[in-house]
């Protein structure tokens, strides 16, 4: 175990999709991330799930954050991938801006991706393409926002018995 | 009978399909939940039944999504602690300490040694508890209250631990970032050498009503099995994974908190049905108590918090007595105190599964966002693959054994 | 079991004399009601397993007349909603206690139950009582089995001392029409 080192992932993901399309490569406390285009997304995590050595088979998470500030890219997905063979994790960043949030589906590979999918569909409207079922999962199906960005309130709109001057606000 | 039904189901020999009178050929749709009783936490399956058999399910899940990783984000870090309880509230103190450690490492606070050993020990016995309560509540489904009601007297022991340690019962808040909020006293020390005692026993006793008897066995083998391959397939972690055969436990692969220093065996099932789930989790209570037994035996001198005073909350006595205590209460507890900028996952062994934290800060005092990796909610997703084909009562049992919890499911 | 003790309800005030007991109805009935209540648990979350401690056999709510939990809101007396109540789950909680019959009585459990707790999302609701009237609250995240049972006998007691008519009174009316309720 251990054989894997990041380099040697570097190595494979760029002889394979070419120097620029993997860039914003990073570590932290020994896991890679890097970040790379939203039409290699499949087929990375395709290419690292069939690798002979570096074997990528586990989904440990997917989810979606939201950058408010960088324009074009406010939207993001970023995949936890685990290779459990090697004990190796990497994490894929993808940004997409905020008025056409598509992003292609990685279910057909994982099907744990569904619900993640969704999840990240349900708290930062990201649209996954191909998707076989995208419907809200955690909130209820009338609402018309999404709430995990930046800009919603956190705070129940119904409440009035919280006045602002108690709380300092 | 479908095609999955014989995989599944080998064993239940009866074709309950109808072959006469007004339901032949006639679907029925049958709605479980959201509170059904037997449905373990708010979780609604509508079933398209044919006769006995379920042919397809569609869940709907989210009856009480509480926004954990929005208020976590308008929080300092210390009190997202208290969120944490709230997840996985059968085993509260695993999720309080996986936290902490995420923090750990985002500030690269070093924990001394005895920190550590108290946290194992703390995390098996919420393993313990959780694992207590998932196990008799699956006899219960199948017919068997005793069991439960002799072991859940070791669940409530077990809270007397934890009262002692941090005075609350379920949602524990137990430790601080850097270490524990206190030492193990006396009588916790006591309560612990006599759960190691005496709860053996107690199990014993439980599986002997249990593991061997016919009924529970008819119930529960086969039923609701998973191969390996899928269950990795669908992100499966922890007990469930490791009764299909997979032994992935993340204090071996990545141990945190010493587990290193600790000797315990990984059970591990061959078919992934209920009965293996069930033998699983019994078999990883006996393992955790080896665990205690080896922290208790071993448990190092010296300090039971690491020195660092920025961000460890200074006990109460210090705060009216010690002026620089002060400072640091104030400053912590009015979150003035700024975290650095990074990114950090860090995943604990859940009672579930890996539950795995994913931090990002700004630099500020709240986390810029905090993605909870929940096992629960991950195999969930499962439930219907697995229960195609086989009746009812063995969806329910099935369910039972998976062990959802609703609060760590829908954060 | 002939050591055992076994508590028997005092009877209500009355007149008592040679072969005969008058009571008023009322407390005859109310006495009955309060010692046979059958609790619909309604167990979302976090509040839900410490329902499962009162359940169990150290602290046993069975003492109190409440052995038989009943999973069916048609029989039931007592609505225990223990734990979140998130805005998705609100119509059901709403729904079920239209199924029970009347004489009806709620407990809330939780700090989430009660006002919605340290969850002050868009996603929570804000307390039971915006959807179903409340009789008891017990406060606490979550509130110790002791509090429960607590609860409990408060509801005992309501249950006694109501009056027969009480339902059909106008106030009572007019509380259920104000939550929307025929
Ligand atoms: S009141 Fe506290 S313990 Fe009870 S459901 Fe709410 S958060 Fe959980």
């Amino acid at each position: 175990m251990e054989n894997v080192s990041n380099q040697q992932i570097i190595d494979a993901l760029q002889g394979q999709f070419g120097e620029e399309a993997i860039y914003g490569i990073a570590e932290s406390h020994g896991i890679l991330q890097v970040t790379t285009e939203v039409e290699h997304i499949v087929p990375m995590l395709h290419f690292l799930y069939q690798h002979p050595v570096l074997k990528f088979q586990f989904l440990t998470d997917l989810g979606g954050i939201h950058f408010p500030e960088a324009k074009g890219q406010e939207l993001g997905v970023i995949y936890h991938l685990h290779s459990l063979e090697n004990n190796v994790r990497l994490w894929i960043k993808i940004y997409v801006p905020i008025e056409k949030p598509e992003v292609p589906t990685v279910t057909g590979l994982f099907a744990t991706a569904n619900w993640m999918e969704r999840e990240a569909f349900d708290f930062y409207g990201i649209i996954f393409e191909g998707h076989p079922n995208l419907i809200r999962i955690l909130n209820v199906e009338d609402m018309d926002y999404h709430p995990m960005r930046k800009e919603y309130p956190l705070e129940d709109a119904t409440r009035d018995d919280k006045i602002d001057e108690l709380f300092g606000r | 009978m479908s095609e999955v039904a014989l995989v599944n189901n080998p064993n239940v020999g009866l074709d309950r399909t109808p072959k006469s009178g007004p339901y032949v050929n006639e679907l029925t749709t049958l709605n479980l939940g959201p509170t059904h009783p037997a449905t373990h936490g708010i979780f609604q399956n509508i079933l398209t039944m044919d006769g006995e058999t379920i042919v397809d399910a569609e869940q709907t899940v989210g009856y009480i999504h509480r926004a954990f990783e929005k208020i976590a984000e308008r929080r300092p870090f210390y009190q997202i602690t208290t969120l944490t309880d709230r997840m996985n509230y059968c085993s509260a103190p695993i999720n309080n300490m996986g936290w902490h450690m995420t923090v750990e490492k985002l500030l690269g606070i070093e924990v001394p040694k005895r920190a550590q050993y108290i946290r194992v020990i703390m995390m098996e016995l919420a393993r313990l508890a959780d694992h207590i309560i998932c196990n008799s509540i699956l006899a219960v489904d199948t017919g068997a209250l005793t069991g439960f009601l002799y072991v859940y007297q070791w669940r409530e022991f077990i809270y007397e631990i934890y009262e002692e340690l941090c005075g609350a019962r379920l949602t524990t808040n137990m430790g601080r970032f850097g270490g524990m909020e206190r030492d193990l006293s006396p009588v916790a020390m006591e309560k612990i050498k006599k759960i190691l005692a005496e709860l053996p026993a107690a199990l014993k006793e439980f599986e002997s009503m249990v593991v061997r008897n016919r009924i529970f066995m008819d119930r529960t083998q086969n039923v609701g099995a998973i191969s390996a391959e899928r269950a990795l397939n669908y992100g499966f972690t922890g007990p469930n994974l490791r009764a299909a055969g997979v032994d992935y436990d993340v204090r071996s692969l990545n141990p945190y908190s010493s587990y290193e220093d600790f000797d315990f065996e990984i059970p591990v099932g061959t078919k992934g049905d209920t009965y293996d789930r069930f033998l699983v989790r019994e078999e990883e209570m006996w393992q955790s108590l080896r665990i205690i037994q080896q922290a208790m035996d071993n448990l190092p001198e010296g300090p039971y918090h690491a020195d660092a005073p920025h961000y460890y909350l200074p006990a109460k006595q210090e705060v009216y007595r010690n002026m620089e205590a002060l400072i640091y209460h104030f400053k912590i507890v009015m979150g003035e105190i700024d975290a650095p900028v990074g990114e950090v996952y860090h995943s604990v062994e859940g009672g579930n599964g890996e539950l795995g934290f994913y931090l990002v800060s700004d630099g500020g005092r709240t986390p810029y966002r905090l993605k909870f990796r929940r096992p629960g909610y991950i195999y969930y997703q499962a439930f219907p693959e697995m229960i195609k084909g086989s009746t009812l009562s063995d969806a329910i049992v099935t369910m039972s054994s998976m062990n959802v919890i609703a609060g760590e499911l829908d954060t | 079991m002939s050591d055992a003790k076994i508590n028997i309800v005092e009877a209500p005030a009355g007149l008592e004399g040679q072969g005969f007991f008058a009571t008023s109805l009322d407390s005859l009935v109310g006495m009955a009601r309060a010692n046979s209540l059958w609790p619909l648990p309604f167990a979302t979350s976090c509040c839900g397993i410490e329902f499962m401690s009162t359940m169990a056999s150290h602290y046993d709510i069975g003492r109190f007349g409440a052995e038989r939990l009943s999973f069916s809101a048609r029989q039931a007396d007592v609505l225990m909603v223990m734990g979140t109540i998130a805005k998705k789950m609100a119509p059901v909680v709403k729904q079920v206690y239209l199924q029970m019959a009347e004489p009806r009585w709620v407990l809330s459990v939780g700090a989430c139950a009660c006002s919605g707790g340290i969850f002050d999302t868009y996603s929570v609701l804000q307390g039971i009582d915006r959807v179903i009237p409340v009789d008891v609250y017990v406060p606490g995240c979550p509130p110790r089995p002791e509090q429960i049972l607590d609860g409990f006998m408060q509801i005992q007691e309501l249950a006694k001392n109501e009056s027969i008519r009480r339902r059909n009174q106008p106030e009572y009316k007019a509380l259920l029409e104000s939550y929307g309720i025929e």
